[in-house]
């Protein structure tokens, strides 16, 4: 059985996934950022889908294993198509769209690949340990991804706040979540400890994006290699 | 070993995204001018020093919070907690990121001003409207 403080934090982030969707449609940026709402739509049917399973089959059942982690990996490969969108927007003078897409796709086919000849090596890990593999892996290549799109903000000289910060809070949330099933990877035994933290985690990129659709207005401006760690 | 490179990496990368984000946070609070009541309450003119962060934070916490803000507000926080925790361990040593962390504090103190200053103004707006009702 889930304990008080996992409903609560799931509630918050159900809450939060509608004030996103909820502050889109609001300030009218719903089909600008067409697919990070969809994704947002996602979410909360996978919500629905996680509830109807954990009150028909309990907690720590197969089923509800499954359906958890196999959601969330669909709902990471449409970050990324999510993701490509913002590609999109960075490089639309250079229409480079069809690349990015291109890019995208190959990239996820490869560490689907990659994750199952990792996980073969080890049949008795199989169905088992194949999705957390998976998750660890796609939410590193969405890192990497991010990563990359960064440096062509920085190098390009993007200057769009909103843009800016859908893309910085995209990269906290992929390498909060790579580093969390990095860890469980590394030393199972903290895995009570840090598989609560998820659904923590997943909370702070709903928050991100209702404070970026929210509070941004689309023409404002900043200058990116101020925000940089190290002065551009 | 995959996982190993895999969460060195992603702590880099998180460090890395997170500051940046937090001075996206920032920079975009710095260019919102404080309503003189704000100015009043927190002493805070144009610039502010890290040593008024908890007692701008502690006013936040006495007006309605909203949900949109709340994500800001605490990463700034955290923010604040690791520049406190830079500052009082490797700035120690060098100068230059001693004086770089003081300014970094105050600009968290400004934006939990700038934060403070909206929602005296939703509370104002949420207070006129019952009003009007």
């Amino acid at each position: 059985m889930l304990g008080p403080f996992a409903y609560f934090i799931w509630v918050v982030g159900f809450l939060c996934e509608v004030t996103v969707l909820v502050c889109a449609l609001k300030k009218q940026v719903f089909r600008r950022y067409l697919l990070l709402n969809l994704y947002v739509v996602g979410l909360i049917l996978s919500e629905f889908l996680r509830y109807k399973v954990l009150a028909e089959y309990g907690f720590s059942s197969q089923e509800y294993m499954y359906v958890y982690y196999y959601s969330d990996a669909v709902l990471t490969v449409f970050l990324y198509f999510a993701l490509s969108t913002l590609y999109a927007q960075v490089f639309s003078e250079m229409k480079a769209e069809r690349f990015v897409k291109m890019v995208m796709i190959l990239l996820l086919g490869g560490t689907a690949l990659f994750t199952y000849a990792v996980v073969e090596q080890s049949s008795s890990k199989l169905v088992t340990h194949f999705v957390i593999e998976l998750s660890q892996n796609i939410y590193f290549v969405g890192l990497v991804l991010t990563y990359v799109l960064w440096a062509a903000i920085l190098k390009l000289r993007e200057t769009r706040s909103r843009l800016i910060q859908l893309v910085l809070s995209l990269g906290v949330y992929f390498s909060l979540h790579a580093a969390n099933y990095a860890i469980r990877n590394v030393y199972p035994p903290l895995s009570s400890v840090f598989v609560p933290l998820t659904q923590v985690f997943g909370t702070f990129l709903p928050l991100a994006w209702a404070y970026a659709f929210w509070r941004l207005p689309e023409e404002e401006r900043l200058v990116p290699s101020r925000l940089a760690v190290i002065p551009r | 070993m995959m996982a190993g490179i895999i969460l060195v990496c992603s702590i880099y990368c998180l460090l890395q995204f997170f500051v940046s984000y937090c001075r996206s946070l920032i920079a975009a609070s710095l260019t919102q001018r404080l309503s003189a009541e704000v100015q009043d309450v927190t002493g805070i003119k144009n610039s502010a020093t890290g040593e008024d962060f908890a007692r701008v934070v502690q006013l936040l916490q006495l007006c309605p919070d909203r949900p949109e803000d709340r994500s800001g507000i605490q990463a700034i926080g955290t923010y604040f907690n690791l520049l406190g925790f830079l500052r009082s361990t490797v700035a120690r040593m060098v100068p230059s990121l001693a004086a770089w962390t003081e300014s970094e504090r105050g600009q968290c103190t400004y934006f939990a001003a700038v934060a403070l200053d909206r929602r005296i103004a939703f509370s104002r707006d949420m207070f006129a409207q019952q009003l009007e009702s």
